[in-house]
């Protein structure tokens, strides 16, 4: 399974391949990384690199996720691919927005990686 | 006609030693002279009515004047009162002002602190898992493999130490911008100071505004080192250009510019014995009209409950009573606005 995490901390590379290390090794799961959303389309437009899965966070400088998210949701239908959003802020407005525009699923950081993993073992 | 003349002409009129026409000559000079004496009488009299109305003229003002006194005092009275008043009532609203931008900030540190809460939670999760897995390999004999975990988790704590550090700086910094100033200069480094205002400020607008979004730039001058300043004063100050030149692309972003782009520039420069620090936007720009009352306290553009006024006004006191600086500003309405603090070093 194709992942593309999109976020503007860096460090989410590492705590990534470090939390899904097993699943990379095994090869159940490979990840992508974009450290915008702009990049993040970049990297959708280029035909070789299809993901299944995005996870993105909200807050980004420049385009932010829910504008992403917008995009994806419009621009590659199909089928799109599925997205959910990660942020630090859970609060009642991101969420309903982010459902609205289509997200697949809505979780809030501190991440709690042990659900992450069911729920992408649950898509996979 | 007094009783003295009165008896000298009757002397003269029964008096055998004069003649008629001397007698005539003499009681014409009596007559004269009772004329001259009725009119000195009369004057006399009236100086003395007016030395009496004057008299009790004077009581009165005299009176008048110590009322005016009392009054007068009572009127200090209350305008030392007042003055105190107005003391406290400034030093209230210094500290209000400092609240309403801690406000501004408390969503963008709660995402502040929520990032790094993520590194550090998960990382330490990820050292309890690699810890067993090393034990694993020691307990295989597999030396080679336990080393490169060990590894690992030395990275993974190395990242636990810059974010639990990163989280304690955030909130180092909210408690430093709401308390009152200690007025200690205190070696800084600007760059830091800068970068951490602007991602908070960042943050802070984008969760009261979800639709905000601008480009932050930054360009800092590595060369500067620490600088002795009152860092919470200076602090606030590009905390505020920093909001309000978030505010002017925003404004500018509602008028639907094409292909506009909002960005927020933020530079520090080293030149000679001075250091700049400069806030620039691409936003509104500031109107000829307004620009002489920018830095006058409670003018503000802003509507109705969304600025105090009192921003610049602090920002300018703070950097030019505070540090012997000075606060500049360049801009073009429409196009753009640059806030330069100038500290001298």
């Amino acid at each position: 399974m194709k992942i593309l995490v999109v976020d503007d901390e860096k460090d989410v590379q590492v705590l990534f391949e470090q939390r899904f290390r097993k699943e990379i090794r095994n090869k159940e799961m490979e990840f992508a990384f974009a450290y915008s959303g702009e990049d993040a389309l970049k990297y959708l437009n280029d035909l070789s690199h299809e993901a299944v899965l995005i996870l993105s966070d909200i807050n980004m400088p420049g385009m932010s996720g829910l504008e992403l998210l917008r995009h994806i949701k419009e621009k590659h239908k199909e089928p799109p691919p599925l997205v959910m959003m990660i942020t630090a802020y859970g609060d009642a407005d991101n969420y309903n927005t982010a459902m609205k525009l289509g997200a697949d699923d809505f979780l809030t950081k501190p991440l709690e990686f042990s659900l992450l993993k069911e729920k992408l073992k649950a898509i996979h | 006609m007094s009783p003295q003349l009165q008896t000298i002409s009757d002397f003269i009129k029964n008096s055998s030693a004069l003649t008629d026409a001397d007698k005539e000559s003499l009681l014409k000079v009596i007559k004269e002279v009772d004329k001259n004496q009725s009119m000195i009488q009369f004057k006399l009299d009236r100086i003395e009515k007016d030395r009496n109305t004057l008299s009790v003229m004077l009581q009165e003002s005299i009176e008048d004047l110590q009322k005016k006194s009392l009054a007068i005092e009572e009127t200090n009275k209350e305008l030392t009162k007042t003055l105190e008043e107005l003391k406290a009532t400034q030093a209230q609203l210094i500290q209000s002002e400092k609240m309403a931008s801690l406000g501004e900030l408390t969503a963008g540190i709660a995402h502040e602190i929520q990032n790094p809460l993520n590194f550090v939670n998960n990382f330490s999760e990820v050292s309890n898992e690699l810890i067993d897995e090393m034990t694993e390999q020691l307990e295989k004999g597999n030396a080679e493999d336990a080393k490169a975990i060990a590894n690992e988790i030395k990275m993974s704590l190395e990242k636990i130490n810059i974010h639990g550090k990163r989280a304690d700086g955030i909130v180092k910094s909210m408690l430093q911008h709401s308390r009152t100033s200690s007025n200690k200069k205190e070696p800084t480094d600007i760059n830091i100071l800068a970068d951490e205002y602007l991602r908070l400020a960042y943050h802070g607008m984008r969760a009261k505004d979800k639709s905000f979004n601008a480009a932050m730039k930054t360009d800092f001058d590595e060369s500067i080192g620490l600088i002795k300043i009152i860092s919470q004063d200076i602090g606030r100050v590009i905390l505020n250009l920093i909001t309000n030149a978030f505010y002017a692309v925003m404004e500018k972003k509602k008028l639907r510019p094409e292909g506009y782009e909002p960005t927020v520039t933020v530079s520090t420069k080293k030149m000679d014995n001075k250091i700049i620090v400069n806030v620039k936007d691409n936003g509104t720009g500031i109107p000829q009209k307004t620009l002489d009352k920018i830095f006058q306290p409670f003018f503000t553009t802003k509507p109705t409950g969304q600025g105090t006024g009192l921003g610049l006004s602090l920002s300018y006191d703070i950097v030019t009573k505070g540090h012997g600086g000075e606060l500049k500003v360049e801009t073009k309405e429409g196009e753009y606005t640059g806030f330069s603090v100038i500290l001298p070093v």
